[in-house]
């Protein structure tokens, strides 16, 4: 005998990155979702869009990690809340964690939380934590063929940073690939080029967060 | 990885669903998967036999129905079928599109004995 049952299966993720998103926005605080590989430079590039965004902005930090505390204590240096998140051995951030930590902000007093999901190019993408926007972020070391290999990372985020830009001339690195490879998977997001080394691209990427969260908190 | 936690969700979804109709067994648990959802039923497989150990689900086999990455597009207005690597109308190239399906992913059904 057959039983028909057509009940979604990710749905207890779902249902919780809603409830994160509706106790956000009654405090009127944007969520960043961050991601990218090991070494692409997230962490650094937060600290950089930090330095930048938090005269217009009260700032905070969710770093993700498997274990340790190495990052946020480099975002707390900054005199920014930062709260580690230590998923103990899983490869991406659920719902569930941020709802967890949520309360170890005053949230009243923030507009903006960066949240650094793990090092992975591959699982973050697949879960919503109740963020505003995505970030993806590819350094050119990595190589010109990661948005062809790893689409869904590519596909559903907001705006793409390839970082490490100062290092193009020494790496194979076809930066048009990258761009046509984007462009065929997400039409419509923005693509910056950046160096946390030189300081190149990074007003640029700066100013576009700070008009996607000003649209997020209007 | 997080196969393992999916499947557990799998696996309750599925208990319940049997319980419902006072199901003796399941057999076969049928998923639904969008070709964009990027689960590995061979995965899953593997997790359910050791998760479904001692209940009604043992041995259960796990049946995929495949969704295709299904779009409109909003310039020419036709539907078609097409590749998450080439996100374009194939009829007249526009890449403004919206999805219609492809990120599926549910339990079906399941076949039991009563």
């Amino acid at each position: 005998m057959e039983i028909k049952v057509l009940h979604q299966v990710m749905e207890w993720n779902e249902d919780v990155s809603a409830q994160v998103r509706d106790v956000l926005h009654g405090s009127k605080v944007c969520m960043i979702n961050v991601m990218g590989s090991p070494g692409a430079g997230k962490t650094t590039l937060i600290t950089s869009m930090i330095e930048r965004l938090r005269k217009e902005f009260a700032i905070g930090v969710i770093e993700g990690d498997i274990t340790g505390q190495i990052d946020a204590e480099k975002i707390a240096a900054l005199n920014i809340p930062a709260v580690q998140l230590n998923t103990d051995g899983a490869c991406h951030i659920e719902a569930m964690s941020i709802q967890h930590i949520l309360p170890q902000f005053d949230l009243d007093k923030l507009d903006v939380l960066f949240v650094e999901n793990i090092g992975n190019l591959v699982c973050p993408a697949e879960f919503n934590i109740g963020e505003d926007f995505r970030l993806t972020v590819l350094s050119v070391p990595e190589g010109d063929d990661k948005v062809a290999k790893y689409p869904l990372m590519f596909t559903d985020t907001d705006c793409l940073a390839v970082n490490k830009g100062d290092m193009l001339p020494y790496f194979e690195f076809d930066l048009d690939r990258v761009r046509a490879d984007y462009r065929g998977v997400n039409p419509e997001g923005p693509m910056f080029v950046v160096s946390s080394r030189t300081g190149d691209g990074l007003d640029e990427l700066a100013a576009h967060l700070a008009g996607r969260i000003r649209a997020a908190l209007a | 990885m997080h196969e393992l936690s999916i499947t557990q969700s799998i696996l309750d979804i599925s208990l319940q669903a049997a319980e419902q109709q006072h199901a003796k067994r399941i057999k076969v648990i049928r998923l639904q998967l969008g070709q964009f959802c990027g689960v590995v039923p061979e995965c899953v497989q593997m997790y359910l036999d050791v998760l479904a150990k001692d209940t009604i689900a043992e041995g259960a086999k796990i049946e995929v129905i495949e969704v295709p990455l299904r779009v409109r597009c909003l310039d020419c207005g036709r539907e078609s079928d097409i590749d998450r690597r080439h996100i374009e109308c194939p009829f007249c190239k526009s890449i403004r599109l919206k999805r219609l399906s492809g990120r599926e992913f549910l339990v079906d059904s399941l076949e039991v004995d009563t």
